[in-house]
């Protein structure tokens, strides 16, 4: 089946290019950071995870929202979702692999990475998001690959694959709740340290993600004979609503839990977050944006008339997708740390190898989803001309 | 209280577990702690700092120099890469839940002796995906700069910031070396191990070696006779954010 990507239009070939140009700058870009250290970004000893552990906790909600389209046509047999299934499934498989790319890159030692094979450690709750991580890439690789070599085939597919792909719908559910759990679990952590982590995650997850798959069947019905349909979109964009209502009231509880009970330690980090704190306002602006977005999205969103226009619609999607991007991507990692464990606030800015690793690393998920959704295009006889 | 809170941590962890089946469930119990069985004959190291004779000398860092020489501590200029074993902080800061408000500024001004607390439920043992920090049985809370991987998953669970990452090579930035001790490499986590190095020969930590005020006191928290249990026998002692439950295993006497 592989062979389908290796044809394609000229169009498809200079995508690829571009993708390939970006990361051989983050390939170059790590070669600099493996030569001398973390130290060539920005992160310090009060600062310690960053840019790469964010887009990391990010991407996982992504990988983990395949759930919303695979759950209600396996578990609901909804067949409006059938044509999207194998696209959430791709997006899980590539998703996964940036998540995967972003914590090596995140390491001190990377020639040491396997220690975490080597010596097994299940108090670690690094092992076990190590685990569900590798098994949803697994469950994902084999749930599509069988599924859609049965469609090439015009066969059904075979039925041990059933329990699999219901084994993966709480999987997904899991990959999200153990990575919450590194956070959730930290007493050092009071900012994380809440048990409405995992559930705002997976709420998160639940709209970005989905929000993104409607972008995305979007822009293939423009480049390619590929249509999801009125219907799938429609019913996709109502899943984002809910999700993002979910979300945006999470957030919320969590700010009053914080600032109405007003223990230094809780509150600060929501003020470093949203006026700043001790002279750093670093984030302040961003996260004013990501509300923004979040507050404009919903409107757009949770009017039918807007929610039932395609273009708004797209507005809207791409107002979440952002929006939360801001929100987990930078905003709740970095202010982890911010104060420090030792009330200090040290500004963080990512660097320029960063934030090359980091877009080499999406240029190589961008790569594989491409990849991947030309080979199942192929397979359906719905490329471009 | 204690025994509960580990009868607690280990249920809980059994449930989490289940699925990881009889040999991961061994291994839990293993590192939740070895103190339990033999709490009688097994040394347990601790440190008992003395703040009023710690300060008495203004600006004095000899503790602070014997153990930089001692285990390559490198110097950084770029205070964002530092490593720092043993170090001064500010007293509020140190103590955060500790409101000082109207004690005499000349007190609190001055800073803490601050380093690793070899907590007895040492919260960067439980998240290290490694091994690569453990607790023995005397309890110094261990670092294994071979097998360290660099995740720095403990530097965030440390509620004391006791830890250091060697985020560029820290070699060429030791400034005295001492041949007798290894030096790191760039990307392993670091921090104070007791000097176990010493223990091992039967001397007390560099710091406490060095220090000319006799304010860092050494000892074995099971022997009732040790000079660290009859100091806290007779006088108040703070422990650094003792409502988390780490037990930490260093005294700041009142």
């Amino acid at each position: 089946m592989l062979e389908k990507a290796l044809v394609g239009s000229r169009g498809y070939w200079r995508w690829l290019l571009v993708l390939g140009a970006v990361m051989v700058l983050g390939g170059i870009a790590y070669l600099r950071q493996f030569a001398f250290g973390l130290g060539v970004t920005g992160l310090s000893r009060d600062v310690t995870w960053g840019l790469y552990i964010a887009q990391f906790t990010f991407l996982v909600g992504v990988a983990a929202s395949a759930v919303m389209v695979v759950l209600p046509y396996y578990l609901h047999d909804f067949k409006t979702f059938g044509k999207l299934t194998i696209l959430g499934e791709f997006l899980a498989i590539s998703a996964v692999t940036m998540c995967m790319l972003f914590i090596f890159v995140d390491m001190g030692q990377p020639t040491r990475v396997l220690n975490v094979m080597l010596y097994p450690t299940p108090h670690s709750l690094m092992f076990w998001d190590m685990v569900s991580l590798m098994g949803y890439l697994v469950l994902n690789t084999v749930i599509s690959h069988v599924t859609l070599a049965a469609e090439r085939n015009a066969v059904a597919p075979p039925r041990w694959i059933k329990p699999i792909i219901i084994l993966s719908i709480p999987w997904a559910v899991s990959i999200h709740t153990v990575t919450a759990f590194l956070y959730s679990g930290l007493a050092a952590r009071p900012f994380w340290m809440t048990a409405i982590l995992a559930p705002r995650f997976l709420a998160s997850a639940f709209s970005a993600g989905p929000a993104l798959l409607i972008l995305f069947c979007l822009v293939l019905r423009r480049i390619t004979r590929f249509d999801a349909g009125r219907e799938p979109i429609q019913r996709l964009a109502i899943i984002v609503t809910y999700a993002m209502l979910i979300n945006v009231f999470f957030v919320l509880m969590e700010l009053f839990t914080a600032l109405y009970s007003n223990i230094p330690e809780d509150a600060e980090h929501f003020k470093f977050l949203y006026v700043g704190l001790a002279g750093n306002s670093t984030l302040v602006p961003w996260m004013w944006t990501s509300a923004a977005l979040s507050v404009a999205a919903l409107v757009l969103l949770v009017n039918p008339k807007t929610r039932h226009n395609e273009t708004t619609l797209a507005a809207a999607c791409v107002a979440v997708f952002v929006g939360l991007w801001i929100e987990k991507g930078l905003g709740l990692i970095i202010a982890g740390f911010e104060p420090s464990v030792l009330g200090k606030v040290t500004v963080y800015t990512p660097t320029l190898p960063e934030v090359l690793i980091s877009l080499g690393i999406y240029a190589f998920g961008l790569a594989l989803i491409t990849l991947f959704f030309k080979i199942a295009l192929s397979v359906r006889g719905q490329v471009a001309a | 209280m204690g025994e509960d809170r580990r009868r607690f941590l280990k249920l809980a962890g059994l449930t989490a577990l289940c699925a990881a089946g009889k040999g991961s469930l061994a291994r839990l119990a293993g590192a939740e702690t070895t103190a339990a069985g033999g709490a009688a004959k097994q040394v347990r190291w601790a440190m008992v700092v003395d703040p009023r004779k710690c300060l008495e000398k203004e600006g004095c860092t000899a503790c602070i120099d014997a153990c930089n020489h001692a285990h390559n501590v490198p110097s950084f200029d770029n205070p964002k890469h530092e490593v720092k074993w043993i170090w001064k902080e500010p007293f509020a800061d140190a103590f955060p839940d500790q409101d000082a408000r109207y004690v005499d500024p000349a007190l609190t001004a001055k800073p803490a002796l601050v380093f690793c607390n070899h907590c007895d439920n040492p919260p960067c043992v439980r998240v290290c995906p490694t091994q690569a920090t453990w607790k023995r049985g005397d309890g110094v809370v261990m670092m294994d700069w071979h097998r360290c991987i660099g995740c720095r998953y403990c530097m965030a669970a440390c509620p004391y910031g006791s830890r250091s990452f060697n985020w560029e090579d820290p070699r060429p930035h030791i400034k005295d070396l001492n041949p007798d001790f290894p030096t790191r490499t760039k990307g392993v986590v670091e921090k104070c191990t007791f000097c176990d190095e010493r223990l091992d020969k039967g001397q007390p930590p560099a710091c406490v070696a060095a220090c000319p005020e006799k304010a860092m006191i050494f000892g074995d928290l099971n022997d009732p006779d040790s000079e660290v249990r009859r100091l806290l026998r007779s006088r108040f002692a703070l422990r650094r954010r003792a409502s988390l439950g780490t037990q930490p295993e260093v005294f700041y006497l009142v």
